[in-house]
């Protein structure tokens, strides 16, 4: 046995030792970039909080694959191109192995041909239908679309007999998007938009647009937005007394904005994820005790939860589950897991994802609630 | 002898990328802070020499980023004659609007300037058949210069530097040009400049439109580097970002305007990871800069290396040492 | 349509008068020192954060209002002593920095006591709608105009009437010149810093049942209380309301009338309009310079 046959093998040994011990040292890198400040904070701010208190129970319970997870996070104060660099200094400078995340269907748009290029999973948080449609090989969405929440709503009056509905959204991604959406399946469900109205998402007062589709023969409001903006728009449309039924989106579905509308928010219907009405399901749904354990968890730290920690809290899952399916943070068969995942139960829905569907929800993801003494009552 | 700073920074800025290739905070954040180089040198021909403050620069980035990305999604222009185009709109809005609002003086022009930014931010975000909307344009194809198509973070660093340098070295001449010394006249007195016989208006026209062109140019390019623009990059908030860039570097300095911008680019990467802490840092840290280098910081800490050089002993001594070998030689 | 109109008019004045609260700010610590100070949404902002967190911690309304307004007194009273005077003889622009950097800190330390969610404050008496005709306005409303009044009539007659007021100008007029008829130019700047914080919080009070309140909100605010300072020719205190009503009034006939999307353009292409034909606001000073 030369002696050159014993160096080769001490090497190889060594570097096998060496190899497993720094990849049980080294731990997972998640990568987000959520839009905690800026107009967008509303969202951003529970889906920071959620991810971190989920890798924070993880790590506690000894890691994943027995490594450790480390969360790397970068706020893009809802700046798409804040969200480009940091996404480009995730990819680069952290070395992260996968990145769930993107606030806003902005945001989002703007880091896709990086994250494409570069061949990262993305699970986005945001709601636009672009996101994932067209399909992109390494982007992934939980959070329902703007689209299906219209669709819920518009089916909803089509049960009241309602047809002629006046719009109001404001001047941001998630409004303008919605409004998108709103006129397009317009016709397809027999409505239509007798007004069409504006505002600013730090308006202070809404009344000058509510008294011009008071002069119409609009028989429902349809307010798209999330924020402060829309409890404005509910407090205002009381002081005017307009008697019409009003519809909000699923970006209300909050305890906070019932808190600012206060009695004005009585009677609003929204389209909202089972999350804010947990409590009501039926003990045989499949999402109860997912959403339960996450809402005591979550409120046990932070307060009320929202619909948008709850996408968060999809997403987190998703991507842990992925990667202990894939038994390893190989980029490209993480990717294929979750493209794989099936009869996943998370707090917006049972995702069923295929590679013609990087999304996986149904319309019966949102269900009909309405605000009633100062608490959501689901309603069909 | 003027061109020795030059000189030196564009050699700091090749040899950062041959330093450290690909990395994040060279290319990415070079870059970013290479087209606010562009942005502030511009702003302080404005603000530095002709005395005359703007809140509302973002918008003439923003003309030269949305006329690019438009001509070249919508109408599959070439991406140099998009740009052209992108200067000449931003140009004659600069043209047109500057005779009416340079008139105004201090505070009035602040908010004359302001309340342009905003009418063309609200353009950006309501004309959503053109712009996209709030969610802004995707898909702004890359740049192509001369059969040449700039990809990759470092390419775009390159072009990005060079662009910032031409901007910088075209900054060095005007201020010593003919118009330059107009300006500095009309930023010391502008009743006096005009009996002296300077047409003030048309200097503060010609630097107003410079500096349009200069920012639309910082504008297209972002566009091209990005592939996607949305409103947020060209708000009130960049605006008086550009303002602080300036006036935190130091004023009447080009370079000063340059070191105010990286310094400012390099700031926000640094405080990114204090989290909700970076407010606090940020707004901090400002007041200090400013409340003890008024002039900022490259005009403040330049003059005190130079009060040291001049009093301390040890460098006279090692001037004299220095002159005496100088003289010897040539002897 | 003429209904329509009417309830335009009576949201614009609504709207108007917040900003006319705001802008009042703005021109008092213009008179003292020519700076026009951007913190000041953020005094607005504090004023009412505080009152906020004072009433959900028990306190009466009252009490509260005070304890707020004493507090951001202070910070404007602390931003004066620690970030003004030190920069003494800066040029105007890095004295604006300066204000600008104390607003991101301000924002700051409010991010970190009461985190990114909005707030509500109850209204002072009630939420039932007074009905004007065919229009409708919030009691709140009232409170708000109501204050607005009084606060610059108290403004005005300080200014003019008291010998402290009347120093108070004559440090924006020529200070050298003020400091040699004795006059105490550092104490007339805290005291015009104090007053407009204390001015900016009780206008922030006021507002706060109206317009929510957050971390953020004193970025539009001051945005648009600058506007209506500056429409109303800064420095002039009645200018200010003025020009707070007429922002006001426009953006609700623009929203009503042609387009509630590009309200803000109408408005303040109305600005410039104004601005080029009174290159020193509505009622503002025409100044000769000296050479």
């Amino acid at each position: 046995m030369s002696s050159r046959w014993w160096k080769i093998n001490l090497a190889v040994f060594l570097l096998l030792v060496g190899g497993s011990l720094s990849s049980a040292a080294e731990p997972i890198k998640i990568g987000t970039f959520l839009s905690v400040t800026g107009p967008a904070s509303f969202l951003g701010d529970p889906e920071l909080k959620t991810l971190q208190m989920v890798i924070g129970n993880l790590n506690a319970k000894g890691g994943l694959l027995g490594r450790k997870i480390e969360l790397i996070h970068y706020d893009t104060g809802g700046n798409a191109k804040e969200a480009v660099d940091f996404v480009k200094r995730l990819i680069k400078s952290d070395n992260v192995d996968i990145i769930v995340g993107g606030t806003t269907s902005g945001d989002t748009l703007a880091v896709i041909p990086d994250i494409e290029k570069e061949g990262i999973p993305l699970i986005s948080l945001a709601g636009a239908v672009d996101i994932v449609e067209p399909v992109k090989k390494w982007v992934f969405k939980v959070a329902h679309s703007d689209r299906m929440a219209v669709a819920k709503i518009y089916d909803d009056l089509r049960k009241r007999g309602l047809t002629k509905v006046a719009l109001i959204t404001g001047d941001g991604g998630f409004d303008k998007s919605g409004r998108e959406q709103l006129r397009k399946l317009a016709p397809e469900y027999g409505m239509v938009i007798v007004a069409d109205e504006a505002y600013g998402n730090k308006d202070t007062d809404m009344t000058a647009q509510l008294t011009k589709i008071r002069a119409t023969d609009a028989q429902a409001i349809i307010n798209f937005g999330f924020g402060q903006a829309p409890a404005m728009v509910t407090k205002n449309i009381k002081q005017l007394g307009i008697k019409l039924p009003v519809y909000q989106s699923h970006g209300v579905a909050s305890k906070t904005f019932i808190d600012l509308a206060g009695d004005a928010a009585e009677g609003v219907r929204l389209p909202a994820a089972a999350l804010v009405v947990a409590e009501q399901l039926p003990d045989a749904d499949l999402q109860k005790p997912v959403l339960l354990a996450y809402k005591k968890h979550y409120e046990a730290q932070y307060g009320p939860v929202s619909t948008f920690g709850g996408h968060a809290y999809d997403g987190v899952i998703m991507a842990i589950e992925a990667i202990k399916r894939a038994d390893s943070v190989n980029k490209a068969t993480v990717r294929d897991e979750i493209e794989k995942t099936k009869g996943f139960i998370g707090t917006a829905g049972v995702f069923n994802m295929t590679p013609e569907d990087h999304m996986g929800l149904t319309l019966d993801a949102f269900k009909i609630v309405e605000i009633r003494n100062g608490g959501w009552k689901i309603v069909e | 002898m003027r061109l020795v700073g030059f000189y030196l920074f564009a050699a700091v800025a090749v040899l950062l990328p041959i330093l450290f290739p690909d990395n994040y905070f060279v290319t990415v954040v070079g870059a970013s802070a290479g087209l606010h180089v562009i942005l502030a040198v511009g702003l302080n021909l404005l603000m530095g020499y002709a005395g005359q403050i703007s809140l509302g620069h973002a918008a003439f980035f923003g003309m030269g980023a949305y006329t690019s990305a438009i001509l070249t999604t919508r109408f599959a222009w070439p991406g140099l004659l998009a740009m052209a185009a992108g200067l000449l709109v931003a140009g004659v809005m600069a043209w047109l609007f500057a005779r009416p609002i340079l008139r105004l003086r201090g505070h009035y022009l602040a908010m004359a300037t302001l309340g342009f930014g905003i009418i063309v931010h609200v353009i950006m975000v309501q004309a959503m058949h053109w712009t996209g909307g709030p969610d802004g344009l995707a898909g702004i194809p890359p740049l192509n210069l001369l059969g040449w198509t700039v990809e990759g973070d470092q390419q775009w660093y390159g072009v990005i530097i060079a662009a910032m340098l031409l901007t910088i070295w075209l900054s060095l001449n005007i201020v010593d040009s003919r118009m330059g010394r107009a300006l500095r006249a009309v930023r010391g007195s502008e009743f006096a400049a005009q009996m002296m016989g300077i047409d003030t208006a048309r200097a503060k026209t010609q630097v107003f439109v410079v500096s349009a062109l200069f920012a639309a140019f910082a504008g297209s390019l972002f566009a091209h580097q990005q592939a996607f623009i949305s409103p947020d990059s060209f708000n009130l908030m960049i605006s008086v970002e550009l303002v602080t860039m300036v006036v935190l570097g130091g004023m009447a300095s080009t370079f000063g305007a340059a070191c105010g911008a990286i310094a400012l680019t390099l700031l926000h990467q640094g405080l990114v990871v204090f989290e909700d802490y970076e407010m606090l840092i940020h707004g901090g840290l400002l007041m200090v800069v400013m409340i003890f280098l008024p002039q900022g910081l490259f005009v403040g800490l330049s003059q005190g290396v130079r009060r040291v050089m001049n009093n301390s002993s040890i460098v006279l001594r090692y001037r004299e040492i220095v002159s005496t070998k100088l003289s010897s030689s040539s002897r | 349509m003429p209904e329509q109109l009417f309830q335009f008019l009576v949201t614009g004045i609504t709207v108007g008068s917040l900003y006319a609260l705001v802008g009042l700010g703005f021109a008092l610590i213009y008179n003292a020192s020519d700076v026009v100070n951007f913190a000041q949404g953020e005094f607005v902002m504090l004023g009412a954060m505080t009152a906020i967190g004072l009433l959900a911690a028990g306190w009466p309304l009252v009490l509260a209002a005070m304890a707020a307004t004493l507090l951001t007194v202070l910070v404007g009273l602390l931003l004066e002593r620690f970030a003004i005077e030190p920069a003494w003889g800066a040029s105007v622009v890095a004295t604006i920095i300066i204000t600008i950097g104390a607003a991101i800190f301000l924002r700051g330390v409010a991010l970190l006591l009461w985190g990114k969610d909005f707030h509500a404050m109850p209204p002072f008496s009630g939420d039932a709608p007074i009905h004007l005709g065919s229009a409708t306005l919030l009691p709140q409303s009232l409170w708000v105009l109501g204050g607005a009044v009084v606060l610059v009539t108290l403004v005005h007659l300080f200014l003019n009437r008291t010998l402290v007021g009347k120093a108070l100008l004559a440090c924006s007029f020529n200070r050298a010149a003020a400091q040699l008829v004795g006059i105490n130019v550092k104490v007339m700047l805290r005291l015009a810093y104090g007053l407009s914080a204390g001015l900016g919080a009780v206008a922030g009070i006021l507002i706060a049942p109206i317009t929510f309140s957050s971390y953020e909100a004193g970025i539009m605010l001051g945005l648009k209380g600058f506007s209506a300072a500056i429409v109303g020719g800064i420095g002039n205190p009645m200018g200010a309301v003025a020009g707070g009503l007429i922002l006001g009034v426009l953006e609700a006939l623009g929203a009503g009338l042609i387009s509630s999307g590009y309200k803000d353009a109408i408005a303040f292409l109305f600005v410039l309009m104004v601005l080029f034909f009174e290159p020193t606001g509505l009622f503002g000073h025409k100044v000769a310079e000296r050479v």
